[in-house]
């Protein structure tokens, strides 16, 4: 059974198991744009909350994609190397960034479900 | 300073567009298609741009030509009327205050375009050359509209503007308050045309009724201009950037560098007989990781060389790009660099401009 969350930088969490996959929203895509490059973490990097994970480019700016929870990445998706668009057309699914494990589950519960983040974006 | 707002908003609005500040203006920066679609369609066929934010200016009057061929490196009185030509304007350093389209529409009667962010400042260097002069300058209150790509002759058939009998850089006055010219800044074969307020949304609407055209944002405008070589003000010329460093010299005739008559000739003529010490240059870095503004270039020893000043990602070379200035030794094509970017040592080299072949519909 898996549970997603959102933070207010626009980033989901999805937590399954212990372990945890991040990505953009599609509202995050759609305002960044066309992806020309993603700027993956190493495996094994040990992120706090709120650390710059990802740097995603347009083809216009570069953007942060902040750490939603403290963790250690686990697993990026390589297959943004040479397809970097998946974030645009799958932003929640096969546009994934990366997975990390979870250092303290507590910090989930200051994140927000889908109904309350589709609140802040309405 | 409170945001200006283009006269034709309320239909970028209905397109969906995504606004974003540029120069004071609330612009639209892309429509629901994307940057991507929006570059791609252009080359393809058509795209029109909303580009009223750039200010056009009336010359006229009997010292009109003595007057712009003083303010700029320029002989206005042997342009035919109805020709275009890209200028600049220097300041006393040779410095590139801005850069401009000048047409002449008579022996006394020229139209200026100025670009957005400079439009002030450009009025009060001309007004202040001006008083030598017998000579009335009118910023002009008109949209502005460029159509560009292969299909923008035959659209704007459609539309009810003919403009066949036009080649690259030339101009015509369609009707009263209008201005129609072959010309633009993406490297395709294109229009821009100036018209009253009053007429623009009908015209658009007319343009975009072909399925042929659409709405092209600002960040297509940036992507598709630094593909085509071509200078951003603000970015790769600058005011403390001189003509031969930014290899725009072909803008300015032979005998005016030795003749000189306008300001900014003593340091001009100086820089071309001890040559410059940096020269702009195109970049392509390696792998799909874009070399944005700001960034420095090393050589292999690591020293800094250079800068970029433009970079980004080019849709249809399907590569990152880039513009910056290197010091002269470091500017041959194939030269290789480095750039740095968040720790990542990223190689490039210097690539021959532009990225993508122009299009212009030369005489």
């Amino acid at each position: 059974m898996s549970k997603t969350y959102f933070t207010p930088d626009h980033e989901w969490i999805r937590v399954e198991d212990g372990t945890a996959t991040v990505g953009i929203t599609d509202y995050a895509q759609e305002q960044l744009g066309d992806l020309v490059f993603v700027e993956l973490p190493q495996t094994g990097k040990a992120l706090k909350k709120g650390d710059a994970a990802v740097v995603v480019e347009s083809v216009k700016a570069a953007s942060d994609v902040y750490a939603p929870v403290d963790g250690e990445v686990t697993e990026v998706n390589e297959a943004l190397s040479s397809d970097p668009a998946l974030v645009n057309t799958a932003a929640m699914g096969d546009g994934w960034l990366w997975k990390m494990t979870l250092s303290d589950e507590s910090q989930l519960e200051g994140l927000m479900d889908e109904a309350a983040y589709k609140a802040t974006i309405a | 300073m409170s945001e200006k707002h283009l006269p034709l908003e309320s239909m970028h609005e209905e397109a969906g567009a995504r606004f974003g500040t540029f120069a004071g203006w609330r612009m639209p920066l892309t429509y629901p298609a994307g940057v991507m679609k929006e570059h791609l369609h252009t080359r393809q066929k058509a795209g029109l741009f909303d580009i009223s934010h750039m200010q056009l200016f009336a010359v006229e009057g009997r010292d009109a030509a003595a007057f712009l061929s003083r303010a700029c490196p320029l002989d206005a009185a042997a342009l035919r009327p109805g020709k275009s030509k890209y200028t600049l304007l220097l300041n006393n350093e040779a410095g590139i205050i801005d850069d401009l389209i000048v047409t002449s529409l008579g022996p006394d009667r020229f139209i200026v375009v100025a670009n957005a962010g400079n439009a002030t400042k450009d009025e009060a260097h001309f007004r202040d050359i001006s008083k030598d002069f017998t000579v009335r300058i009118e910023a002009l209150d008109r949209v502005f509209l460029a159509l560009q790509g292969p299909e923008a002759e035959s659209v704007l058939l459609g539309a009810g503007l003919d403009l066949a009998d036009l080649t690259f850089m030339t101009a015509v006055e369609p009707k009263a308050n209008w201005f129609a010219a072959r010309s633009g800044y993406t490297g395709e074969d294109g229009f821009e045309i100036a018209l009253p307020p009053e007429d623009a949304q009908s015209f658009a609407e007319k343009i975009l009724a072909d399925e042929r055209a659409m709405w092209i944002g600002l960040a297509a405008r940036d992507s598709l201009r630094l593909e085509a070589g071509l200078c951003l003000h603000g970015q790769d010329l600058t005011e403390s950037i001189d003509p031969v460093s930014a290899a725009v010299l072909w803008a300015i005739p032979k005998k005016l560098r030795e003749d000189g008559g306008f300001v900014g000739f003593e340091t001009l003529h100086g820089i071309l007989a001890a040559g410059p010490k940096e020269i702009r240059v195109g970049l392509k870095p390696e792998g799909r990781q874009p070399v944005r503004a700001g960034v420095s270039l090393r050589n292999e020893a690591g020293e800094v060389v250079g800068r970029v000043t433009s970079g980004g990602f080019g849709p249809s070379v399907e590569h990152p790009i880039a513009m910056g200035y290197v010091a002269k030794a470091f500017s041959e094509p194939g030269t290789r660099l480095v750039a740095e970017v968040r720790g990542s040592r990223i190689p490039l080299s210097v690539h021959p401009l532009p990225f993508t072949p122009h299009r212009y519909r030369k005489g």
